[in-house]
């Protein structure tokens, strides 16, 4: 009836894990009755759950991703903190324990805050940059976001109901076969991110079209914003490489679940096919997360500096770049798979190429910060930090891609301090900088500057003390992933390391308080412009928080950057002529993508534990839930003429106030 | 205003004589612009958006049929001391089945044909055909399956049987999913006639059966004939 799911999956024997489920719970449960007693839950439902608004939409990615990475930010501690008990002794986790630490570890950072973390920027930021109301398919994009909620379910299930994988964040056959990994915790992975791969993969498709196809008239393609360029950039990646993904993962499923003989030691299958299959789409990944952050520094560096961003065309054609050399460099994660000399060094060649082209990028920054009047705020001070950052991290990139110096580092800390250089430093330092940039557009008020750069110099000197030490113990020999050693000579740089977690916890810390703090002084940090930053590009031009509408009348472009020529053009002539107001039509709210969700998460779980009547049963429901939603007669709903121009009079006033007080100061 | 100067137009040609350019209520955008449908002029039509959706996914799909395909050219020559393709496929079958599919490929042209006639009686024909044609395929192949399952020769005997169910399995797969859209589309047309929505849905069914089409001609020349072939 249950299939494999008995007592026994729930841990009692292990109380680590058994406690840390629990408590998870146990908040969820509060939190859950807390809504409940306050009646919020109308609420959350008609205006969050089952919005189709983008904005929303992108604020609940973000809230998902910063939810995630605490999870896997507790994960880290514990890592770092097994490691220097575990000197001459066993330390508190056991081994099987460990591996699935550093499994959950990957697969959450990577998957479940990185990506929802950028995805969700990009929900926010892209239509407003574009100018238009929403992306192509609202209702695709909110059913996008509940799938990738659930595969984020599945991996805190497996906290408590179960085990998670032990093969790391991706799981190399023949370990993760089932002769080696007979458990669910490889299944769990598996259905986590297949489900979730959906989500992934019908926003890139959302978001390829909505740029392709729907942007205010006049925006041409090079007068779009630089983040919309790497979001088109980072999408037709999505598009291209999870497909690959959830081919691979669903020839592991059917290795692991009816016997094929795909990646397994018996029978012909060849388990290097994986490693190669899921570095075509990993490799590509790396951009997919890291080319949004670019977009991201390139919005907030060219604001800051109150400068154009240098070099537009040639950042496109970089951003564009990557698009393509980034397939062409996979085999540089596994130099020592044996393909012989010449092969390596092509790929290592390919890999200097990547390089190359981020230099592009590095020194257009630096251009436009140059001879700028820069304002060091904390979303800059994140892009600083970055430019450093990433530049180490790229530094040791090259001497990772060069084969005979990667056959000495390979899979020791020192990759994982490189890998965790470049994603930290760039892909987490742009969504801090990307949350402090347009949280006044989400919702009406600045973040706390003081708060936010504690934050911000805690993160930095902390990651630095975490990743320093572990590129001088990968250097001494380390390897990745020890739960316990006995060589005194790494032992001082792994205490140094924890004490660099100490830091980022503070961090962290810092960034609660400034939420809290940011929210108690709202009425201070209040924007009433809706162009709190004197920004460049269109989503400065609406209201903030901005209405459903996004724009009251879609805005006509002009220049590269439409929202200075507008302010300029307004300075010049003093006002600003009261547009023709229209009615809008946006699309209503929907249930489906909840639904579809749900089930999703029963088809998953069904699958995980063998119980094949319920996930049939799930199909059959996202099906039905499918189909009641393609019968519906009303897709839209109108905001009448006159509605609109009440809303947006009110902003206009306040906005024609400010231009004349900062007339001479802009021109 | 005349007709013709209505629609846009482009050194002295009416360019975009559909109006694939303008959105539902004729313009783009609140404004009186005519767009081409390049995005330089406001967002496109419905029409452009859905069916430009839909090959972006129809894209992603032929990429992940291209990686069960690499798959199979790296196992094709791993039996494993199993049984090859020249001793397993049977070419009639196979020839029935790719008749079956290319006719209901033809079929549903015809049903497109018979929308744009907005015929809700051919509409209804074509599209039967067109999924009574597409079940035999998929009978037959399952048929094939199972007559291969039987005989010792499943997924899970050789790399070379696993990558090929695989990859003809998801093909079929594909198929059965087809079905049941083409069945929900056969009602909802019969009940809400030809919404400007439901007309939409029915180019994108259109499009993904003729993909299907295409990715069988891969399989039929990679997977059969070169397999015959070994």
């Amino acid at each position: 009836m249950l299939g494999k799911l008995t007592l026994q999956a729930i841990p009692f024997d292990h109380p680590v894990p058994l406690f840390a489920g629990s408590f998870v719970v146990l908040v969820v449960l509060c939190v859950v009755v807390w809504i409940a007693l306050k009646g919020y839950v109308p609420y959350l439902w008609r205006e969050w759950i089952t919005s189709v608004d983008h904005k929303r939409i992108g604020v609940m990615y973000v809230l998902l991703a910063c939810l995630m990475m605490l999870r896997g930010f507790i994960d880290a501690i514990m890592m770092r903190s097994q490691q220097t008990f575990a000197f001459h002794a066993a330390g508190y986790l056991p081994p099987e324990h460990f591996d699935q630490i550093f499994s959950a570890h990957g697969t959450i950072m990577i998957f479940f805050a990185a990506m929802p973390f950028m995805i969700g920027l990009m929900n926010f930021a892209v239509p407003l940059q574009l100018g238009v109301r929403d992306v192509a398919f609202p209702t695709l994009n909110n059913t996008s976001f509940w799938l990738t909620c659930v595969g984020a379910l599945l991996i805190n299930v497996s906290l408590l109901v179960g085990e998670f994988a032990r093969t790391g964040w991706i799981p190399y056959p023949p370990l993760s076969e089932l002769t080696y990994s007979p458990g669910v915790g490889v299944d769990y992975y598996l259905w986590s991110l297949l489900i979730s791969g959906v989500g992934t993969l019908l926003t890139g498709i959302n978001f390829v079209t909505t740029i392709l196809k729907i942007r205010a008239p006049g925006m041409s393609y090079t007068r779009m914003p630089m983040f919309c360029w790497t979001a088109l950039a980072s999408n037709l990646l999505i598009v291209a490489a999870f497909p690959i993904l959830t081919a691979t993962l669903a020839m592991l499923t059917l290795d692991r679940y009816l016997g094929f003989h795909f990646f397994s030691n018996e029978a012909g299958g060849n388990p290097m096919m994986f490693v190669n299959l899921i570095w075509a789409w990993g490799h590509p990944e790396v951009y997919i997360l890291v080319l949004p952050a670019f977009g991201i520094f390139a919005e907030v560096i060219s604001t800051f500096s109150n400068r154009p961003l240098f070099g537009y065309r040639s950042m496109v054609i970089a951003t564009m770049a990557f698009v393509i050399v980034t397939y062409t460099v996979w085999l540089h994660h596994f130099f020592t798979m044996g393909a012989g000399a010449d092969v390596n060094g092509i790929f290592g060649i390919a890999t200097t190429i990547i390089g190359l082209i981020t230099g592009v990028k590095v020194f257009n920054w630096l251009f436009t910060m140059y001879g700028g009047r820069i304002v060091f705020a904390s979303p800059m001070l994140w892009s600083i930090g970055f430019l450093v950052t990433f530049c180490i991290g790229g530094v040791t990139g090259m001497l990772l891609a060069v084969p005979p110096a990667d056959f000495l580092v390979h899979n020791s800390t020192f990759l994982v301090a490189h890998f965790h250089n470049v994603i930290i430093g760039g892909v987490i330092f742009a969504g801090f900088a990307g949350l402090t940039y347009w949280f006044p557009k989400a919702f009406g008020f600045r973040l706390d500057e003081g708060w936010g750069k504690t934050a911000f110099w805690l993160t930095l000197i902390g990651f630095y003390v975490v990743f320093v030490p572990l590129y001088i113990t990968g250097l001494q020999g380390m390897p990745r992933r020890m739960q316990h050693y006995d060589f005194a000579l790494w032992h001082p740089w792994i205490v140094a390391a924890a004490f660099g977690i100490v830091l980022l916890f503070c961090a962290m810390v810092c960034q609660v308080i400034q939420l809290r703090v940011s929210i108690r002084h709202r009425d201070e940090l209040r924007d009433d412009t809706g162009d709190p930053w004197n920004g460049r590009s269109l989503e400065w031009a609406t209201a903030s928080p901005a209405p459903a509408f996004n724009f009251a009348v879609l805005p006509r472009v002009h220049g590269a950057e439409p929202y200075w020529e507008i302010k300029r053009r307004a300075i010049e002539t003093q006002q600003t002529a009261e547009p023709q107001y229209e009615p809008i039509e946006l699309s209503r709210n929907s249930p489906v993508g909840v639904i579809t969700a749900f089930f999703a998460f029963f088809v998953g779980f069904a699958m995980i534990w063998h119980i094949w009547w319920m996930a049939i049963l799930g199909v059959v429901g996202a099906y039905a839930a499918f189909v009641w939603f393609a019968w519906r007669d009303v897709e839209d709903y109108t905001i009448s003429a006159a509605e609109v121009a009440q809303l947006d009079r009110a902003r206009r006033r306040v906005h024609e106030e400010w231009l004349t007080q900062h007339a001479r100061e802009l021109a | 205003m005349s007709t013709t100067e209505a629609l846009p137009q482009a050194y002295g040609r009416v360019i975009d004589p559909y109006s694939l350019g303008r959105d539902r209520r004729g313009d783009a955008g609140g404004g009186r612009i005519y767009v081409t449908g390049r995005g330089e002029g406001g967002p496109a039509s419905r029409r452009v958006i859905v069916g430009f959706g839909f090959w972006i996914f129809l894209l992603s799909d032929i990429v992940m049929f291209s990686v069960f395909f690499a798959a199979h050219a790296v196992l094709q020559t791993e039996t494993a001391g199993g049984p090859s393709g020249r001793e397993l496929f049977n070419p009639s079958h196979i020839a029935i089945e790719t008749a079956c599919l290319l006719a209901s490929s033809f079929t549903c042209g015809m049903a497109a044909v018979a929308i744009e006639a907005r015929s809700q009686a051919w509409t209804q024909v074509s599209l039967l055909i067109t999924g009574l044609l597409g079940l035999a395929f998929v009978v037959l192949e399952a048929g094939d399956f199972a007559t291969m399952i039987r005989e010792g020769a499943g997924p899970d005997r050789s790399a070379f049987l696993s990558s090929f169910f695989a990859v003809v399995g998801l093909h079929g797969l594909h198929v059965s999913a087809g079905l049941l859209w083409l069945g929900t589309m056969m009602a909802q047309v019969f009940v809400k006639g030809f919404r400007p929505d439901i007309l939409h849905r029915l180019l994108c069914f259109n499009l993904f059966w003729h993909v299907l089409d295409i990715i069988w001609v891969a399989l039929f020349t990679l997977v059969y004939l070169v397999g015959a072939l070994r």
